[in-house]
């Protein structure tokens, strides 16, 4: 069968299980528009390409599979590079489809040529320019393998518009694809097993870091079994919530910069890190010189080159998070844990809690409050996807995550812009799920025009903007390190609740607390997406916090005033 | 200093994404030889690097990670052969020229270009050899200096041979759609 390189790209999708491509045309890659028009793939048309790689990131995020997004050729794509970045840093499967100049226009600085390959390397975990029609098959097929196998990462196709045009013989089987095959690195010698087991079965102030790794590899049945065969307390990276249930008596909670004040310290007193599908970032070690100085370390990890980066340990298993964890199951002894889980309950205790429900309405309106009265709202079942910022180190103390995949985050990049479109991808994903994005005034602003896209897709989402005219978290460092110096952090922003309007969506202005639950309600009610604008304390920090480059035992805990004063007993 | 074998695919951009790595993990390149192998579709390169063996396993790691490297390995630790290969243009008079010759014989040296007023000396060996050669040269004259840097091989029986097989599509397939996970980090 005859087909243009353009009917290939949209076959091969098809047959790869692909439903919905996130995109914007342009001249380069019109060919495969024409093509898409007369598939069955769904295209949702963004307002900026960056959008389509966060929708198709929250869609891979909310999923487990491959999400995929479509730009044109120069300004299309480089619009790509933030979100592509994203989703390498938090291990994100994503297929970007660019569309590029005639090959034989390559290198000619023809209208809208850029070297995206180039431009992409470092960001990508693979990337091709494909410019015969016949290699289009096998370059996508090999594409979604690349980017969902092993530790999973975007992958970008640059077609070159005379592949799209070019007519050749379509025929699948043939089509095979060939990715070098690599040794099987993925083994530790019985050796560093044992001296593993050891540390495990000997240790007695324990500690799990668990990571996203756990999730990527589906692992979360295993990993509770792991916990309930050792009765290891769990603590958690922002990216692994979800991982394991917070209702679980034995998950502690964020650990790093903003982590429970306890979590932090049972680290540092803890004898043995079992670090799983995670990969000691600097917001979760603090200063490394200080870093859990009488642990021994346990690596879990699938990427040989996370070991050993950035804190060496004692025995590193490098495999998939699932098939170590049930490899180390039948070798674990329980044992008397109680003196260790008795101190870390007394650490616990001696923290001030944060009950910042229990506080009388003093009249203020506090982001806690509403992330805390939307988590009891929806029972804590919603997915919730988070910009970047205050509202995120908020939601994730005070939404209580039971399942993995109903946070969605932009953790190693941090991406401000990141929420409205990755929620939008995350709804395409999980119609039949309660979706709630929870912004900042800064982040939202960046990418709000993604408002259309909903519109025109006529989806429901729920929108929350924790809005304290201020960039937040940066305030809250000029704050504390720059002696209250708010420079360029006041923000302006439009009426949101008026925007909304604009888009044709509802949306209102929330001031105060007695009013949070009932528009939670409504619009959980509404079949139509709704956008509520909290108008939150100003100057209110997310606390504790460890100095960048402290130690993560010295954090700067919540002051004694009773204007932010949230400390109670539960 | 870390020196590191790799076997790449033999297409273009390959030595781009090596050496982009290298600066992305802000590891200075001191050699990158590159040539073909037994098979056309295969190159094999000798990486030495600036580092420390900690930044030397970080590169085998991540070089490993490019889809477009077939194997890669630190052999700083291993007993390895390694090679250089120097032409040096060195001037050469009447009066100079016996001495240049003595010389250029104890180093095992060979003349290979000769004009009145130069010589170019073609040498190989470690590169100590030929840092030394270079050293007893230097008053003479050195006009001009090709060196190939490094190429490296481990002794005996340890060989470095990348994979032949090739994975089976049908497998690759069924489990990228599952999602789980295979060995191709």
């Amino acid at each position: 069968m005859k087909l243009t390189g353009a009917e290939i790209l949209c076959e091969s999708l098809t047959r790869l299980g692909v439903r919905h491509i996130f995109g914007y045309p342009g001249g380069a890659i019109l060919p495969v528009y024409d093509a898409l028009g007369k598939s069955k793939l769904h295209h949702i048309l963004v307002r900026h390409e960056q959008g389509a790689t966060h929708m198709a990131d929250g869609y891979a995020r909310a999923t487990g599979g491959v999400g995929v997004a479509m730009a044109t050729s120069g300004p299309g794509a480089t619009n790509m590079v933030t979100g592509i970045a994203t989703a390498m840093l938090d291990s994100s499967p994503l297929v970007c489809i660019t569309g590029q100049v005639s090959s034989k226009l390559l290198g000619s600085d023809a209208f809208q040529e850029i070297d995206i390959t180039g431009i992409t390397m470092p960001i990508t975990k693979h990337n091709v320019v494909v410019s015969k029609a016949g290699d289009i098959a096998r370059t996508v097929r090999e594409a979604f393998i690349i980017a969902s196998s092993g530790r999973p990462g975007p992958v970008l196709v640059d077609i070159t518009k005379d592949a799209q045009q070019a007519s050749t013989e379509f025929d699948w089987d043939a089509s095979l694809p060939q990715i070098p095959l690599k040794r099987a690195r993925n083994h530790f010698d019985q050796a560093e097993f044992d001296r593993a087991v050891d540390l495990l079965n000997s240790a007695k102030r324990p500690i799990i870091l668990a990571g996203r790794g756990i999730i990527l590899s589906g692992a979360m049945k295993s990993f509770e079994r792991f916990v309930r065969a050792t009765e290891i307390p769990v603590a958690m990276t922002l990216l692994g919530i979800g991982c394991f249930p917070a209702s679980d008596p034995m998950n502690l909670g964020m650990m790093g910069m903003h982590g429970e004040a306890w979590v932090n310290h049972a680290i540092q007193e803890s004898d043995l890190l079992i670090a799983v599908g995670m990969r000691f970032d600097d917001r979760v070690t603090g200063d490394l010189r200080t870093y859990a100085k009488s642990a021994r370390k346990i690596h879990i990890e699938i990427d040989r080159a996370e070991i050993n980066k950035n804190v060496p340990v004692d025995a590193a298993l490098v495999g998939d998070a699932r098939e170590v964890l049930d490899k180390l199951q039948p070798f674990l002894v329980q044992p008397d844990r109680s003196p260790w889980l008795a101190h870390i309950r007394e650490l616990k205790g001696g923290s001030a809690v944060r009950d910042i429900q229990s506080l009388p309405d003093n009249g203020h309106l506090y982001a806690a409050h509403v992330i805390n009265d939307l988590w009891k709202e929806t029972r804590g079942e919603a997915i919730v996807v988070t910009d970047v910022g205050q509202h995120q180190m908020w939601e994730a103390q005070y939404y209580h995550h039971n399942q993995p995949r109903t946070l969605i985050t932009s953790g190693g990049l941090g991406t401000m812009g990141f929420a409205l479109p990755a929620a939008i991808g995350a709804k395409f994903a999980k119609p039949d799920s309660e979706v709630w994005v929870v912004a900042g005034d800064g982040g939202f602003q960046m990418t709000m025009s993604e408002l259309a896209t909903i519109v025109q897709e006529k989806i429901k989402i729920n929108i929350a903007i924790i809005n304290n005219g201020y960039l937040g978290m940066v305030r809250q460092w000029q704050e504390f390190f720059y002696d209250k110096r708010y420079v360029a952090t006041p923000l302006v922003a439009p009426d949101f609740a008026a925007l909304a309007n604009s888009f044709g969506i509802r949306g209102e202005r929330v001031t105060s607390r007695a009013d949070v639950v009932a528009t939670i309600r409504a619009a959980r009610e509404s079949s139509e997406t709704v956008l509520l604008d909290f108008r939150v304390e100003q100057e209110d920090s997310v606390y504790p916090m460890v100095p960048a480059g402290a130690s993560l035992h010295e954090m700067i805990r919540r002051p004694n005033n009773p204007l932010v004063e949230t400390a109670a007993e539960p | 200093m870390q020196t590191l074998v790799a076997y790449v695919e033999n297409k273009p951009g390959v030595l781009n994404r090596v050496a982009s790595l290298a600066r992305r993990l802000a590891i200075n390149i001191d050699s990158l030889t590159v040539g073909p192998t037994e098979s056309e579709q295969v190159a094999r390169m000798t990486i030495v690097a600036h580092t420390d063996a900690k930044g030397g396993h970080r590169l085998e790691a991540s070089l490993e990670k490019l889809v477009d490297v077939l194997l890669a390995e630190n052999i700083s630790e291993r007993s390895v052969l390694d090679r250089d290969l120097a032409l040096i243009k060195v001037a050469a008079d009447q009066n100079s020229r016996p001495h240049l010759m003595d010389l250029i014989k104890v180093f095992r040296a060979r003349v290979v270009d000769v004009a009145p007023e130069s010589l170019i000396i073609e040498v190989s060996g470690t590169v100590d050899k030929i840092d030394g050669l270079l050293e007893v040269l230097r008053p003479f004259g050195v006009l001009e200096m090709a060196r190939t840097g490094r190429i490296a091989m481990t002794r005996g029986s340890d060989l470095l041979r990348p994979p032949a097989a090739q994975p089976k599509t049908e497998e690759l397939e069924t489990i990228a759609s599952s999602s789980k996970v295979i060995e191709i980090t």
